[in-house]
């Protein structure tokens, strides 16, 4: 793809996740943003790179009992076990709002079983407005199936076939850091074939109530998120980015334009920001600014050449 | 429904008693359209630890743009914010979540216990502004001990309504709870009870108006992220078994809607 950098004004931030484009590389994480309509007071939704949405189900989930999140230190943890409104919910009530925002839609997708995801995904088919999917495999919350979807490579591997097989849009799997070898991971998903990669979810943590010697958690463990991770983050977005040919989108503790960079610099070719939406509503909008001004700074004819430009 | 980020000064810090502090802060989009027991969500500071925002129901606020917070100094972010100056800048996000409902013609019972008496100062200007007879209007305030009362007293005495005061140690007020109070007095057949305090008061108000069959609306706590219904982590057990979320169908709850077995 040619794209036109003559005279242009503004600072070119467009990127591709294979075939997918976006405006920038500026996204907001799954189960961060809501489903998006709960922003739009407090941010200019079209400005963002794409939205991912909370992750959906076959049915509706109603979650975990209380109490679902803690604050830790520089961070959180959280258990809200993947409540949402259903795949049929979320197409009669949600997609109508979405796809009239005018960037890409991409629908994070779970099951506990490889035929739930295939059975989602067949559901999502067709349906006006959605720009990708992206594959939960690695939500640490439901006991069963998550955790070993995102932590066996051959159980990813199968989960991103099945769907694959059956969406007619870009397939974008997001990996699990909790594993012991993020790089085979990674391979896994792309020999599957994945479209994108994008990663980490939580990493898994507790919390202790000493007083009452009880977990925190109603679900005694939890996700952890937010800058607490970011070094962890980072870290395996550098390594699967060196592994695979697909692109890799990095998310884990972004919440400035300076994080946003630091990953594309270790080989992503987008971002998500989670959990520092909850924190500033308007944060996603304030990365895209900041990396604006960055490639502009630096006169960069575009930020895809930043892209993978770490010296080691 | 409007929200806003505001970047707000402090102008006043009261320090009413050893734990017990008053901000008051210039917001004026979010005080131009908050209701009674709305929130908001404060950052502390600009940093990453504490991360989270902190939420605080709206004490009062004021036509001039103010909005004030009462809170009691027990853990990190409000012993950062207790040691906040004025001429300082705070991070204000609101106002949040579902309000008071109040019955215009119905005589109004406002019950604050502790730290619940905060929302209920906004809450008695409103129900003391309604254009009708006031004279079965009643406000129970309740503390453990004196400083927690009557530092706050002469602020509610200004609304002209009925006032009776509690305390646990009887240093102030009625030796006792703001419940024994409430049980203690002739309440209009179609009062409408509104509460805010601690989860075992809340629960006392509960069974209180279920016997009488009056209407009652508490305000609830609860750990929160985001505030505004993205994080789904301020889940209660409603009382149709599914959850309810405290950020955005409450902080007020018609008690019904809540379950009390826990």
């Amino acid at each position: 793809m040619e794209f036109v950098k003559d005279h242009d004004p503004y600072p070119d931030l467009r990127v591709n996740i294979g075939s997918l484009e976006l405006q920038n590389p500026v996204m907001t994480a799954s189960g961060t943003f809501g489903y998006a309509r709960e922003f739009e007071d407090l941010i200019n939704l079209h400005r963002l790179g794409g939205i991912i949405v909370k992750g959906i189900s076959l049915e509706p989930r109603a979650g975990n009992p209380p109490q679902r999140i803690v604050e830790t230190p520089c961070g959180m943890l959280n258990a809200i076990g993947l409540q949402n409104v259903g795949v049929e919910r979320f197409i009669a009530e949600k997609m109508v709002y979405l796809k009239g925002i005018g960037v890409p839609v991409i629908v994070n997708i779970l099951g506990d079983t490889i035929d739930e995801y295939r059975q989602i995904t067949e559901r999502l088919q067709g349906v006006d407005g959605i720009a990708a999917l992206e594959v939960n495999i690695s939500c640490p919350n439901v006991k069963k199936g998550g955790v070993a979807f995102g932590t066996v490579p051959s159980m990813a591997a199968a989960v991103t076939e099945a769907v694959k097989k059956a969406a007619d849009v870009p397939v974008m799997v997001k990996l699990s850091p909790n594993v012991a070898d993020i790089v085979e991971m990674a391979k896994a998903v792309e020999a599957g074939g994945a479209d994108s990669i994008s990663l980490v979810n939580t990493l898994i943590g507790m919390a202790i109530d000493l007083q009452r010697r009880k977990p925190v958690l109603a679900n005694v463990i939890g996700g952890l998120s937010g800058p607490a991770i970011k070094p962890i983050a980072l870290r395996m977005v550098y390594q699967a980015a060196g592994a695979v040919q697909i692109p890799v989108i990095g998310i884990g503790g972004i919440e400035s334009a300076e994080d946003a960079l630091e990953f594309i610099v270790a080989g992503a070719a987008a971002v998500q920001i989670g959990t520092a939406n909850f924190i500033n509503p308007r944060v996603s909008e304030e990365v895209v600014d900041g990396i604006g001004d960055y490639v502009k700074t630096n006169k960069l004819a575009s930020i895809r050449d930043l892209i993978g430009a770490l010296e080691v | 429904m409007s929200q806003h980020q505001e970047k707000a000064r402090i102008i006043r810090f009261e320090q009413l008693s050893e734990f017990n502090i008053r901000i008051t802060l210039e917001a004026p989009l979010i005080a131009g359209s908050a209701e009674a027991g709305q929130f908001v969500m404060i950052r502390t500071g600009p940093g990453q630890d504490p991360l989270l925002r902190r939420p605080f129901s709206l004490h009062q606020t004021s036509s001039s743009g103010h909005i004030q917070i009462f809170f009691k100094n027990v853990g990190r972010g409000t012993n950062i914010l207790a040691h906040a100056k004025v001429g300082e800048i705070l991070d204000v996000f609101g106002p949040l979540g579902r309000g008071f409902s109040v019955a215009d013609d119905r005589p109004a019972c406002l019950i604050g216990g502790g730290l619940g008496i905060a929302p209920m100062l906004f809450l008695a200007k409103i129900v003391s502004s309604l254009s009708r007879e006031h004279g079965q209007d009643l406000i129970i305030l309740g503390g453990r001990t004196r400083e927690d009362v009557e530092p706050l007293v002469e602020d509610f005495r200004q609304f002209g309504l009925a006032l009776h005061c509690a305390t646990d140690d009887g240093s102030y007020g009625l030796k006792g709870f703001v419940t024994d109070i409430l049980r203690s007095e002739q309440l209009a057949a179609n009062t409408r009870i509104y509460g805010c305090g601690p989860d075992n008061m809340l629960e006392v108000l509960h069974r209180f108006s279920t016997e009488r069959k009056l209407d009652c609306q508490v305000s609830v706590e609860s750990v929160m992220a985001c505030g505004m219904g993205a994080c789904l982590g301020c889940n209660l057990d409603a009382s149709d078994g599914s959850y309810v979320h405290v950020c955005i169908d409450g902080p007020v709850f018609d008690t019904r809607e809540l379950s009390w077995n826990s």
